[in-house]
């Protein structure tokens, strides 16, 4: 057989003490497309980015063409003919399509556009590119901007290409246009590997699957041989038990009712689309869902943080009875209704807290307005500090210690308990376990927990399906912006969520 | 065929950010800044000028010391600086860059200069000296008001804006020159040197001792706001991280624009300390480039107004030991500038080394 275009063989790579690929292998034929899927975190992007020349890798060895390469910069990665179409276009706004096309390319002899141009016109109408060359970035749609960087790498050359989740910002119409053009490049002999969490279009456009999960090789499976349930199987891995108590919940009201809320993002793409569920006091309710499905703007328009489409969002207030609408309000107006909503938000230190400032003064971004005169009161919110400190065991030299100085699981815990402090009546929560030990992820677990007892809604959106699975009551799961499914935690089946995560846009159910 | 393997090539160093520095090493870290930039002056003095260097070390602080007139100099220079430099700070601090203190500051002196100019001799001078006060904030505030509001609301180029703003105030001046001194001349001399209407007054027989306490007072003022009022810690959180004072309530547009009206007034006051109780006329030097200077005052003390008493200190020091030894020696004042420049780059240098540390890449492999 002929050699593969690209073989990878062993390839591990670590950050401080975390393994995001170990021992990964895999094969590249000329003319064949392959998946590479995983769940979020588990390694795909880092492991083309050490293709591509952006890191290099700590052990194992890579093979083009049957002989070993070094690649130590994007540079050496053009040179074997390597393109990766990242996920974030890097394009000169300013500048035209060819522009942006052979910027940074150094050809000997007089610079003609008018050639380029012609150039790229023959790359267009060889795989089935439209393109206008001379029409401005700024001008152009999502996907027209993606074209362009696919003909920035054939420009170059490259035999081998990367695409690194291409389908996340296009339209099911786009994405149709798309595989095509990929099929073309198969048709001429590249070697592709897209990125990707959608099943369905892996099923649809690819020759080989490569699974990878938490930075292991799982396997590669012949896309004829595949069905959606056999690789949710491989990207989620069998259940874990982890002993999460969950008691059952006690006089579950109404707490927030979320109605047909829209979002639309500043680029005009709906971020959330048609959401309605029911948050019930001492529950614990998941939201499940790929990384950037709406998890975010849905909490943030809860917590008055998004400008809402359409919708609303509907607090019953447990002591007064009365039904507020949080819609276009901002926190502070939700604070003086009474609703006591704390947010633990996905970006800690950027968002959560200020990472420079102490513990102290994090625990005043909640109570600072308190009293009447200008000035600030720092006794109560270093008593608070001092008892979280406590409480939650923090370790951190004292509560003068910027809270960027402590380690991830203590930043965290100062969060939490600051957020819990309140007797919260709504709690949400975003991936509030992320990067933490064992021992840290429990103690947030159980905070959750006790505040579920103590009657709090608790709106938990996390990652690890088997910890949604156990802990939740009740989960949500959202894919593409639209609520693909509401299970019940105590019966649910991980391979069930799996597809509901990955299901396509049009098959919302409730 | 087989081409030679090349091992990865690493380098001998590497830079990491340390995690905290205990402050006592932080300041050796500044004194042995300080010491090396002394040995380096030292060399270029013995290689330019053939001058010996302790004494022009010596000059150098006689500049600042050698009589009672030049301390009170001393200090008046320090004050204003200082002054200009408590003016930039909540900005700052709310990581709004304001490049304009020259152009609020000149704004704010201007406005004042209008009034002891037409009407110094037709208003009592305790009143016109209260009229001036007020309409240099006004000023300073209107100068730091314009780009604030575009920032909050259209979200421009702070630093721009406020740049261009100096030269408008800059050729206002000059304008204002033209129409006031009659001879064509650009200099403005003193005004009202008769009467000495709209002058601040000798306090205990002491010039500028009127300045040198209202900048004391509002260090501490300044001081007190920024680390225990409600106002100082918001504007703290929005430069911090915009995304957290959203997440808390805090509105951000509010915010920017009360912190550059208290930024503009400050320096329409600094305006005013220049032309009432210092300079008594007004010319397009009037903040002299303190306005700039001023920046890297608060920033060498990371925004706190106490410590910034020390580094305008020390800039108020070069800048006048640098001028004391251009005369004494017979040097050019650019060897003065010279010394000061290497004396500023190597204690704003020593703040990577404080922020960072050199690790040696402990690895067996050898690149080649």
């Amino acid at each position: 057989m002929a050699n593969p275009a690209i073989e990878l063989r062993n390839i591990t790579k670590v950050f401080g003490s975390i393994v995001a690929n170990k021992d990964v292998s895999l094969t590249v034929y000329k003319g064949e497309i392959l998946s590479l899927l995983g769940e979020n975190g588990s390694g795909k992007t880092t492991l083309m980015n050490m293709i591509s020349g952006i890191y290099f890798p700590d052990a194992g060895q890579i093979f083009i063409d049957g002989q070993e390469v070094v690649i130590r910069s994007p540079k050496d990665a053009f040179d074997h003919k390597i393109g990766m179409i990242h996920q974030h276009f890097k394009l000169v706004d300013r500048f035209t399509a060819a522009e942006n096309i052979v910027l940074g390319l150094k050809e000997k002899g007089k610079f003609n556009i008018k050639d380029v141009e012609k150039k790229v016109a023959e790359i267009s109408a060889r795989y089935g590119f439209e393109i206008d060359p001379s029409k401005k970035i700024y001008e152009m749609s999502v996907s027209e901007k993606q074209t362009v960087e696919i003909i920035k790498v054939l420009y170059r050359g490259a035999n081998i290409l990367i695409l690194d989740e291409p389908t996340a910002v296009l339209t099911p119409q786009e994405t149709e246009k798309l595989f095509a053009v990929i099929r073309n490049m198969r048709e001429d002999g590249k070697a592709i590997i897209i990125i990707t969490h959608k099943l369905h279009e892996v099923l649809a456009v690819s020759d080989k699957v490569a699974v990878l999960r938490k930075g292991e090789y799982i396997g590669t499976v012949e896309t004829k041989d595949a069905t959606e349930s056999i690789l949710t199987e491989m990207m989620v891995g069998k259940k874990i038990s982890l002993n999460i108590e969950r008691s059952e919940p006690k006089d579950a009201v109404d707490r927030l009712c979320v109605e047909h809320i829209d979002c639309v993002s500043r680029d005009g793409v709906r971020i959330l689309k048609d959401i309605s569920f029911t948050a019930r006091a001492g529950e614990i309710l998941g939201i499940a869902g790929i990384a950037g499905s709406g998890q975010r703007e849905l909490l943030e328009s809860i917590a008055g943080l998004q400008k809402l489409h359409s919708g609303s969002i509907i607090y019953h207030n447990p002591k007064t009875g009365a039904q507020e609408n949080l819609r276009d309000k901002t926190p502070t107006q939700i604070r003086e209704l009474g609703v006591r909503l704390s947010f633990v938000p996905e970006d800690r230190l950027g968002m959560g807290l200020v990472g420079n400032m102490d513990i102290i003064d994090n625990m005043m971004l909640r109570s600072y307005r308190k009293g009447k005169t200008m000035f600030l009161e720092r006794k109560k919110p270093r008593t608070l500090a001092e008892k979280i400190i406590k409480d939650l065991e923090v370790v951190t030299p004292g509560a003068t210690t910027p809270v960027r100085r402590l380690s991830g699981g203590n930043v965290q815990k100062v969060l939490v308990g600051r957020e819990i402090s309140s007797s919260p009546t709504v709690l949400m929560a975003a991936y509030p376990v992320r990067g933490l030990d064992i021992n840290s992820s429990y103690l947030i677990y159980n905070l959750l927990n006790e505040q579920k007892e103590n009657g709090a809604a608790v709106i938990f959106v996390g990652e690890d399906l088997d910890v949604l699975i156990e802990l939740c009551d009740r989960i949500l799961v959202l894919s593409s912006g639209c609520v693909t499914g509401i299970v019940d935690g105590r019966t649910a089946d991980k391979n069930e969520i799996g597809l509901l995560m990955t299901k396509a846009e049009g098959g919302a159910a409730e | 065929m087989n081409k030679p393997e090349k091992a990865a090539r690493e380098p001998l160093f590497h830079i990491a950010k340390r995690n905290g520095i205990a402050w006592w090493k932080a300041w050796i870290i500044r004194g042995v800044a300080i010491i090396a930039s002394l040995i380096v002056c030292a060399l270029i003095i013995v290689l330019l000028t053939k001058q010996n260097p302790l004494e022009v070390y010596g000059a150098m602080i006689k500049g600042s010391f050698g009589s009672q007139r030049k301390f009170w100099a001393l200090l008046q220079n320090l004050a204003m600086l200082l002054c200009i430099s408590l003016a930039v700070t909540p900005a700052f601090k709310m990581k709004f860059w304001n490049l304009g203190a020259e152009g609020q500051v000149l704004f704010g002196g201007l406005c004042s200069m209008v009034l002891m100019f037409e009407i110094g001799d037709r208003l009592p001078n305790a009143v016109l000296i209260l009229a001036m006060l007020i309409a240099s904030i006004l000023g300073g505030v209107l100068w730091a008001l314009i780009p604030a509001v575009f920032k909050a609301k259209w979200n421009t180029n702070e630093s721009l804006f406020t740049l261009m703003m100096n030269y408008v105030a800059i050729q206002l001046v000059s304008f204002a020159i033209m129409v006031w001194v009659p001879s064509g001349s650009s200099v403005m001399g003193v005004v009202n040197a008769s009467t000495k209407a709209g002058w601040l007054p000798d306090l205990f027989g002491k010039k500028y001792l009127i300045n040198i306490l209202i900048v004391a007072i509002l260090t501490v003022v300044m001081f007190v706001y920024l680390r225990f009022s409600k106002h100082g810690y918001e504007l703290a959180v929005v430069g911090e991280s915009e995304n957290t004072a959203r997440y808390i309530g805090i509105n951000v547009k509010k915010v920017i624009i009360r912190t550059m009206i208290l930024s503009g007034a400050v320096c329409g006051l600094a305006g005013f300390l220049l032309v009432s109780g210092t300079n008594h006329t007004i010319s397009k030097d009037l903040a002299g480039g303190n306005g700039f200077t001023a920046i890297m005052v608060s920033w060498l003390a990371k925004f706190n107004p106490l410590l910034m008493v020390i580094t305008s200190f020390l800039i108020v020091f070069l800048q006048r030991g640098a001028g004391e030894i251009a005369t004494n020696f017979n040097l050019n004042t650019s060897i003065a500038d010279i010394l000061t420049g290497i004396i500023i780059f190597f204690i704003i240098g020593c703040e990577f080394f404080i922020n960072y540390q050199i690790k040696s890449t402990k690895s067996g492999k050898e690149g080649k």
